[in-house]
């Protein structure tokens, strides 16, 4: 139990520790800011840069692309919130995307990117990310970096740590921050202990556009934090920290602190999978969407309904818990599979549990006791070391696949480098400030890229040019690639950068779209050639079939509109190269413009609400003669006798 | 002083010109524009010639579909449009220069005297619709029913 006065001490042990790391960031000699450092990050004009980094957006909900070691900006992939730059979310063909059970969610927190991986190792195909709010888990295509699949996971609340994958991309998974009523019920709060539970779901995850929950694991009311897959010996398993093994329902960074220790949760989904192959699991209820493009780049919703449940108790060695100090956060496993390093956050030092001392440790039973049905293993039975004087504020470690474990330490705002095996401290690097998770190129995998390594730090301050109130989360990028670690880069990021995944470029390049294959568009409003241009009215609906190319619509004319009328503008980018999209904006439009890639169609509901002639431009500089890129449409009154007509260039 | 650097400037001069000499053996002359006269002629590109027989009714007919698709929306036959007209192309142009119009736009403007005078005049670079070359093929087949010639 902690007191009062202890908590002033760790307090006043930060400041201290604050105090001489900045004070040692200033006498030091530090690489950052010297020619070395700009060299090592400069990547000259028209040259490419050695790896994708992934990095999620946090509360934009989306998932930005960044160059290393330039830390140049490549793209934002909107993923779970709606994105008036291209249009996600807003077109017809995209807002399918964004169906949940609780209606139309044009934004989330998402926290976790995860490359998918063959053998342990990131393979570049796809890339998972989890909505924290809403619980859904995202594919996103690394071909076209566009997200192809959402998929909401029922029976949740907080989706945080997810969508950690197995090293085949077997599964990834979704586990519950919140303890709530499964299934949702009106009870008091004060029922927590009595009646909340948490689920952990497996989620299918090599089939795209098959993603689904294979299984959930009905788990007892804890705070599910983190997780990360076991690898080469641990294959076949997923770790998940937890707090609040107090079980509070208020006031946790109090009440949920009051434990020495707290849980990492051992799920044998190969366990899962037999059980609920004899049957063991219970069919459950539990509505959940699915939401897919389709062949035709269309985005489509399924509802479905129900999934399978296992009680650990129904299933014996399907979950076991590892305890581990002070409300642990990151759960990290080694590249070898064989470590398990959990940062308790409030924790001084580190623990690091080993696999096959927890294998040994199941097999001689060497239980301290049970929660829910649940054996809890003897500490001493599985710990490997506790990693001393790590710093304060534990959270995260990535690994270079050299044998060294990279460590961030929130409070004392540090990464700390220590040696697998001998566990001693072999380096420290102060960051600005405060620091999150940190990221490694392959780092939780079987084969890291350990040259760089990324800080991702919380707080901001006075690392730029102030922008108000609001700032820029900062990343720092340090080499890692000598004895002692070097501070290269600062980087401002897009929204909360939480996690983030990397991975060498030339994987990702060799997977490159270019443009969509006109012939191929199956889009049923889409439009093989200008012959096909057209405009059809049915009922109040009108239907713009409409093409771009370099530089005119077809048709750039339409009268015969009335008020009260849908105009749909189905518009087909006509190009067929790399880099000519084609965007489309009309006067008024209430929700976005459109931004068409080449062999693409993209639609634009517009209502016309008033008589006039409203000018329609594309909005994407495509030519010399992108400004004549342009054309009207004339809006009569309900119950005109303006016939529907419509052409370009008087054809 | 400069006695020392006549010999090797000598013999470099030599070896440039024997260089240059013998490259103007094997390759035409160079046009005025840094192009040679065969590019003038047949474009900058992939293709170098192109055997022509009677119209092949079956490879015209894909080339109109073709042609629809991926051309249609900036030339017309008979008259001006984002493009020129094509409806006599094949008797102004070589074969093989209108094939590599096709498979080679950007170079072809950048370079090729012709095409960068038709891109000074229509403004809009001719677009690389990504034809293969049997594409382009059947395309040239198709414009060659077009001619007024037909």
């Amino acid at each position: 139990m902690k007191s009062p006065l202890l908590k002033n001490l760790m307090a006043a042990a930060a400041v201290m520790v604050l105090i001489a790391v900045v004070a040692n960031g200033c006498s030091a000699p530090d690489q950052s800011g010297t020619a070395d450092a700009a060299q090592a990050v400069y990547v000259a004009p028209g040259s490419y840069d050695t790896y994708y980094a992934f990095m999620s957006g946090g509360f934009s909900g989306q998932l930005t692309v960044y160059g290393l070691p330039s830390g140049r900006l490549l793209k934002t992939v909107p993923v779970f919130s709606q994105h008036a730059e291209n249009g996600w979310g807003y077109t017809e063909e995209t807002k399918a995307m964004l169906n949940t059970t609780y209606g139309f969610i044009p934004w989330d927190d998402a926290h976790h990117p995860q490359l998918s991986q063959t053998a342990g190792v990131p393979d570049g195909r796809w890339i998972f990310i989890n909505g924290n709010n809403t619980p859904r888990i995202a594919r996103v295509d690394l071909g076209t970096f566009e997200t192809e699949e959402i998929l909401e996971i029922p029976n949740s609340a907080g989706n945080h740590g997810s969508p950690f994958i197995t090293e085949n991309s077997e599964y990834v998974v979704a586990s519950t921050r919140f303890s709530v009523p499964i299934p949702q019920s009106d009870i008091p709060i004060s029922e927590y202990k009595a009646q909340f539970k948490g689920t952990i779901s497996f989620v299918r995850a090599d089939r795209p556009g098959e993603m689904d929950i294979a299984f959930q694991v009905m788990m007892p009311g804890l705070d599910y934090d983190v997780s990360h897959a076991g690898k080469g010996p641990s294959h076949g398993w997923v770790f998940f920290s937890t707090y609040n093994s107090e079980q509070a329902s208020t006031l946790l960074e109090v009440n949920a602190s009051k434990a020495d220790k707290d849980f990492v949760a051992a799920v044998n989904w190969k366990r899962g999978e037999e059980c609920v192959a004899e049957g063991l699991a219970k069919p459950f209820g539990g509505t959940y969407y699915h939401n897919v493009v389709g062949e035709d780049r269309v985005a489509t919703s399924t509802v479905k309904e129900g999934t399978q449940v296992l009680y650990p108790t129904d299933c014996a060695g399907l979950v076991y818990f590892l305890p581990t100090p002070k409300s642990p956060h990151g759960v990290d496993v080694d590249p070898s599979g064989e470590y398990i390093v959990a940062g308790g956050k409030l924790a001084t030092a580190l623990p690091v549990h080993s696999f096959s001392k927890m294998q040994q440790a199941i097999a001689d039973a060497a239980f301290e006791g049970e929660v829910d049905g649940i054996p809890v293993i003897r500490y001493d039975a599985v710990l490997a070391t506790e990693v001393q004087n790590i710093g304060l504020g534990p959270l995260h470690t990535e690994f270079d696949g050299k044998g060294n474990a990279y460590t961030t330490n929130f409070l004392s705002s540090e990464v700390v480098k220590w040696k697998l095996g001998t566990w001693e401290i072999v380096d420290r690097i102060p960051v600005y400030y405060s620091v999150g998770h940190l990221m490694i190129p392959g780092g939780d995998s079987r084969q890291p890229w350990g040259q760089y390594l990324v800080a991702l730090n919380k707080m901001t301050k006075d690392r730029y040019l102030p922008t108000g109130p609001e700032l820029a989360h900062s990343a720092q990028l340090i080499d890692i690639s000598g004895e002692k670690m070097k501070l290269l880069l600062d980087f401002p990021t897009a929204g909360e950068p939480h996690y983030a995944q990397a991975i060498a470029a030339d994987i990702v390049r060799a997977r490159e779209v270019k443009f969509f294959e006109l012939t191929a568009n199956t889009n049923q409003y889409g439009i093989k050639s200008e012959a096909e241009a057209r405009v059809e009215r049915n009922g109040t609906e009108v239907h713009v079939y409409m093409s771009s190319i370099r530089s005119h619509f077809k048709p750039d004319n339409i009268e015969g509109i009335q008020v009260g009328d849908d105009v749909y503008f189905h518009v087909t980018n006509l190009e067929q190269d790399w880099d000519v999209p084609h965007g489309f904006a009309i006067t008024g439009a209430n929700n976005s413009e459109l931004l068409v890639m080449p062999g693409d169609t993209r639609t634009l509901l517009w209502k016309a609400d008033r008589p006039g002639v409203y000018p329609f431009y594309c909005t994407d500089f495509c030519s010399a003669l992108h400004q004549e890129m342009q054309g009207y449409l004339r809006v009569s009154p309900r119950g005109s006798n303006v016939p529907l007509t419509f052409s370009t260039g008087g054809s | 002083m400069t006695r020392p650097f006549l010999l090797p400037a000598l013999l470099l001069v030599l070896f440039l010109s024997a260089c240059g000499g013998g490259g103007a053996a094997d390759t035409p002359a160079a046009a005025p524009d840094g192009v040679t006269q065969d590019q003038l002629v047949n474009g900058i590109g992939p293709v170098r010639s192109v055997t022509l027989a009677e119209v092949d009714a079956t490879l015209a007919a894909a080339g109109e579909e073709l042609f629809t698709i991926k051309c249609s929306a900036c030339h017309k036959m008979g008259e001006r449009y984002v493009g020129p007209a094509l409806g006599d192309v094949t008797t102004r142009r070589s074969p093989a220069y209108i094939m590599n119009m096709i498979l080679n736009p950007q170079e072809m403007v950048e370079k090729h005297p012709e095409a960068k005078r038709l891109f000074a005049e229509f403004m809009t670079p001719m677009a690389n619709q990504n034809l293969t070359e049997a594409d382009a093929r059947a395309v040239l087949e198709y414009l060659r029913t077009q001619a007024p010639a037909n």
